[in-house]
């Protein structure tokens, strides 16, 4: 088998916040009936979690299930059980109408850590990241630039990008710039 | 800069974060209609100075379709629902009519 690379593996930045990517991150594309028992039951075995609510993700140990649309779900799971995750999904949700992709290859993952993580993001895109509108738990579908990104705090001090592959470098460089000693917005903090 | 809000996924979102995808409501006319008809599907459009329906997509988040109901003047929204509806709900109407009375919008008003 080959050997798997992230997209920019072990990339990092150090300014304001501090940047580095994931690494390889099994992520699987869910679609179906978010409603449906037998779907909720399959969630629950690959993640451990319950199907999250609107722009919700709920975590469990290192699996996460966040909530994209009202017919889709990413599924985050170790690297190397995503096959194993997949044909488990499959046999679970037989006769069902639903779509299970494995996707980690093509989304890189970038973490921002620091108490300014908030004012980082806030640069780059179009959301209201004050605590009052997106805090641990909340999971929001939107732009980073001129890219689509989605966003989640796992805790109150870092904030997770996940971004297409194939726009990975521009991606970081765009968080390193927005990073960038001495060019704190400080809305937030 | 339009603020619109998904009616599918909730989010409250600036343009940016949505494409336009033209005239709402639009009524089909395929195979075996008149050239006529054809044409005028494929290019007879509002372009209103006042009360407009579009089709609006969150292309940067949930990716879901959905119509909207605005003013191309004064750039307030009405208000936005859902793509799977052949008519603008009764508020959204509603409110439209509060704010211009006695509009229309081709069979709408």
């Amino acid at each position: 088998m080959s050997d798997a690379k992230s997209a920019l593996p072990g990339a990092r930045y150090e300014g304001f916040v501090k940047l580095r990517e994931m690494g390889l991150q099994g992520m699987i594309t869910l679609r179906g009936d978010l409603a449906s028992a037998k779907l909720a039951a399959a969630v629950q075995t690959a993640t451990g979690t319950a199907v999250p609510g609107q722009r919700q993700i709920v975590t469990e140990g290192d699996r996460a299930a966040a909530w994209m649309s009202p017919d889709e779900l990413l599924l985050l799971v170790p690297y190397a059980e995503v096959a194993d995750i997949i044909a488990a999904i499959e046999t679970a949700l037989a006769g069902e109408h639903f779509l299970a992709v494995n996707v980690s290859d093509a989304r890189a993952m970038f973490r921002l850590e620091g108490a300014l993580c908030r004012d980082a993001m806030a640069k780059l895109s179009p959301v209201d990241f004050s605590e009052a509108a997106f805090c641990p738990g909340d999971f929001r579908r939107s732009r980073m630039a001129q890219i689509a990104a989605a966003m989640w705090m796992p805790d109150g001090q870092s904030l997770q990008v996940i971004c297409f592959r194939s726009v990975a470098q521009y991606a970081f460089d765009l968080l390193s710039a927005a990073a960038a000693p001495g060019s704190e917005p400080r809305l937030y903090g | 800069m339009l603020i619109l809000d998904c009616p599918c996924c909730g989010v409250s979102g600036e343009e940016t974060e949505f494409h336009a995808g033209g005239e709402a409501h639009l009524k089909r006319f395929g195979p075996g209609s008149s050239d006529a008809e054809f044409h005028d599907y494929l290019f007879t459009k509002e372009n209103p100075k006042g009360v407009h329906l579009e089709r609006w997509r969150h292309a940067n988040g949930c990716g879901k379709w959905f119509l909207a109901a605005r003013d191309t003047m004064t750039l307030e929204v009405y208000g936005t629902y859902s793509a799977q509806t052949t008519e603008p709900p009764q508020d959204i109407k509603d409110k439209i009519s509060a704010k211009r009375p006695g509009w229309s919008w081709r069979e709408f008003s």
